[in-house]
């Protein structure tokens, strides 16, 4: 078997895959997997064991995904799947997140570290109600890019009109939700049993002129790279070495996290953020190395001018930037646990890396993921969305979640239980 | 000290796998009041090290380091692992199956049956010694299909057991590393990782490696289809796996994948006597790391799973 890697990835993209039970994702996956090679001659054989052990004549690509024995005997899958692949110039993490109905959550959860979701419609039945519900939830969760991969066109005989009719039904749908206006849709005819128009033209379709799947990811703008950002920096750990002998390092103070959007350069005014202090970066450090500047999602060491108690859980901004931490938000939450929401307890909200107790205030209304209607509400089970508001005990300094991911995410936590119960956006 | 200028672009692949990494340790750190690194002298941990010392220094680790000895261990790795804690300065702690053995709380089936999977007991009884709250693994996604779904903080209750259906979703980069008294979390910073990354990684950061990584001459037999090494000395003086009565040993140039247990590791026929050669040999591999040679894992499709909620790492 011969392999197209070289040893140089220049980027990484995070995708997502999204689709009906049957609409074809594990096999979509096991393709792309199978054509970049990475699909590797042991787990090939394991593969055509476990396919002829069920009665299946050709090696079935969707066993390359299907994971745990638990599910395997319930013949479904339960949770998120991460897959790996290559093509030389990007390394690709795939979020697989099951397409059931009760899923919203593993949607959510896959979702919120994609920038590419592709969503999934098999030609023979175009566009459904859980299609609606996969763009939908795309579309709260803030994934930039998506692509639409019409499948299974073998079996409408590669038709064009056919295809032609699911896009602009689907982009009549899009519109109407607002997913068509702020993010980057395309569309794509594939055949992900045959593998056409993944990796390959087969020329089954030569009426269909644009990129194939993998040309597409291979262009996809890499998340933080498209807008101007402001700078976020929470604090995860302060380093203090205490070498008291030493003498560059008796005073020294790192304040230690990743930047989670925008740049910051030595000289830069900076706010700590809730307490206000100000100050000027001394330095920027990553390993032995001093930078002038560092970016987003860099993991750095940040030495300021000023001596100043920092601890983790502040912020650091710029000044010019800085906003007043807040103890009300409103957000929207998916609900992730089989425990309702209950308005009566207070439960914690982790917010970049600090925690505050929590309670609700009011929830506004449930969103049906189906029809997207809002409904009136006193309660929140698993997989509901709802709008919620939210008194803190703690001063959070946020940024609206369609603005920055970052600073306008956070997750819910059950205290009696330290489960992360509740995924929120943050309006 | 090196002074280089960011470009406004996305970041390598290495550099945001590096990035995040030290982010997961670093919120090991801030979240959990015990934590402790498990380090075994292989190359993931050796890249795990490397990640701590790019997340924390010039301050000391956060957490001391831990080796769990299965006794049977390549003698190049227990002395390689015994160097690189000196020369961090960094705490390390062993802790052995064989204390276990002596304990009873590990009884071996035969002699020669794999100890690899009774690392678990060990473990567990060693966190319950020093109270850890979290145990960092050097673990991979891609190493295996039940890894597939892992967490990267992953939970453990009480007996050290992994629950697939208890594990808590994870969002964003919004890890929840909470554990209540008895429990634990095991942290995996380098999830994302393939075994191709990982040796990129050892490229370009010049990473020391123990010498059995690469291509050597050995002395194996073949069984069952698989390179097993034969007559292998033990740092207690003692010989492992010795050649059964009229099996052919044959001397073979190898090199190993990855470095444990030494009944349970088996080398590839390799070459390839520098990391730029290992790089371009896994590029062109046809067989999964854990296939080529973990000899425990064949046995099941499900039977890292199966170890896995019985408190293997
Ligand atoms: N004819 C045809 N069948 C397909 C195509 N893609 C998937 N399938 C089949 O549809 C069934 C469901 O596919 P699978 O990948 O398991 O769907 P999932 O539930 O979305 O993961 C399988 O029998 C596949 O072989 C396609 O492009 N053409």
């Amino acid at each position: 078997m011969t392999t197209n890697h070289t040893p140089h990835n220049d980027s990484l993209l995070r995708f997502m895959t999204c689709g009906s039970v049957d609409d074809g994702k594990s096999t979509l996956i096991g393709r792309l997997l199978f054509d970049s090679k990475t699909i590797l001659a042991d787990t090939l054989t394991q593969m055509s064991r476990t396919s002829e052990k069920r009665g299946l004549s050709a090696v079935d690509l969707s066993l390359l995904t299907d994971g745990l024995q638990a599910e395997r005997e319930q013949g479904i899958t339960i949770d998120v799947a991460y897959r790996y692949f290559s093509t030389g110039t990007r390394k690709y993490i795939i979020a697989d997140a099951p397409g059931h109905e009760q899923y919203t959550r593993n949607m959510v959860t896959a979702a919120s570290t994609a920038n590419l979701a592709i969503i999934l419609i098999d030609a023979r039945r175009g566009v459904l109600t859980q299609t609606r519900r996969h763009s939908y939830l795309a579309h709260l969760v803030g994934i930039q890019h998506i692509v639409v991969a019409v499948n299974k066109m073998d079996l409408v005989n590669y038709d064009q009109a056919s295809y032609d009719k699911i896009c602009a039904d689907y982009l009549a749908f899009a519109k109407e939700i607002g997913l068509a206006q702020a993010r980057d849709i395309r569309f794509i005819p594939i055949s992900a049993l045959a593998g056409d128009m993944l990796v390959d033209r087969l020329g089954n379709m030569n009426w269909y002129q644009g990129a194939t799947l993998l040309e597409i990811l291979e262009k996809a703008p890499a998340a933080h790279t498209e807008n101007q950002e402001v700078f976020r920096f929470p604090v995860q750990f302060v380093c203090r070495p205490h070498a008291s002998a030493d003498a560059e390092l008796h005073d020294y103070r790192g304040f230690m996290g990743r930047i989670e959007s925008g740049e910051i350069a030595v000289g830069d005014a900076v706010t700590v953020l809730p307490n206000g202090y100000q100050s000027k970066v001394k330095a920027i450090q990553l390993g032995e190395a001093n930078l002038n500047s560092a970016k987003t999602e860099q993991s750095v060491t940040l030495l300021l001018e000023d001596e100043i108690d920092t601890s983790r859980g502040d912020m650091i901004v710029k000044t010019s930037e800085a906003k007043e931490p807040v103890k009300q938000i409103d957000a929207f939450v998916c609900w992730l646990s089989e425990t309702p929401l209950s308005t009566a307890r207070s439960y914690i909200i982790r917010h970049t890396t600090r925690e505050s107790k929590a309670k609700v205030s009011a929830i506004q209304y449930k969103v049906d993921v189906n029809t997207l209607e809002q409904q009136a509400s006193s309660d929140l089970k698993m997989n509901d969305i709802a709008r919620i508001s939210f008194k803190l005990a703690q001063a959070l300094m946020v940024d609206s979640y369609s603005v920055n991911h970052a600073t306008g995410a956070f997750i819910v936590i059950d205290e009696s239980t330290n489960n992360t119960v509740g995924a929120g956006m943050i309006v | 000290m090196t002074t280089h200028t960011s470009k406004q672009q996305a970041l390598s692949h290495l550099d945001w796998l590096e990035s995040e990494a030290i982010y997961i340790l670093r919120e090991v750190a801030g979240q959990c009041s015990n934590p402790v690194l498990l380090f075994s002298g292989g190359k993931d941990s050796l890249c795990i090290l490397r990640l701590a010392e790019k997340a924390f220094r010039p301050g000391r680790f956060p957490f001391p380091l831990m080796h769990i000895d299965t006794g049977h261990n390549y003698k190049e790795v227990i002395d390689f692992r015994d160097q690189r804690a000196a020369e961090l300065g960094e705490r390390l702690i062993v802790r052995s199956v064989e204390d276990s053995m002596q304990r009873g709380t590990v009884v071996l089936k035969s002699a020669d049956e794999s100890r690899n999977k009774h690392q678990s007991v060990t473990l567990l009884e060693a966190i319950e010694e020093f109270g850890f709250d979290c145990c960092i693994g050097g673990a991979r996604r891609d190493e295996e299909k039940a890894r597939a779904k892992e967490r990267i903080m992953s939970f453990r209750d009480e007996f050290g057991q992994w629950d697939p259906k208890n594990q808590r979703p994870e969002l964003w980069n919004l890890y929840n590393a909470r554990s209540h008294k008895g429990e634990n979390i095991r942290a995996f910073p380098i999830s994302n990782w393939t075994e191709m990354d990982v040796w990129q990684y050892i490229e370009r950061e010049k990473l020391a490696l123990p010498s059995i990584y690469f291509a050597h001459q050995r002395d194996v037999v073949m069984r069952g289809g698989s390179i097993v090494p034969v007559n292998v000395p033990l740092v207690n003086g003692d010989i492992a796996n010795p050649a059964k009565a009229g099996e052919d040993i044959i001397n073979m140039q190898v090199r190993f994948r990855t470095v444990g247990d030494i009944s349970c590791t088996a080398p590839v026929l390799s070459d390839a006597d520098s990391i730029e050669k290992i790089v371009l040999e896994t590029a062109t591999s046809t067989i999964t790391e854990r296939g080529a040679t973990r000899l425990d894992d064949q046995t099941s499709d499900a039977s890292m799973e199966q170890r896995k909620k019985e408190g293997y790492f």
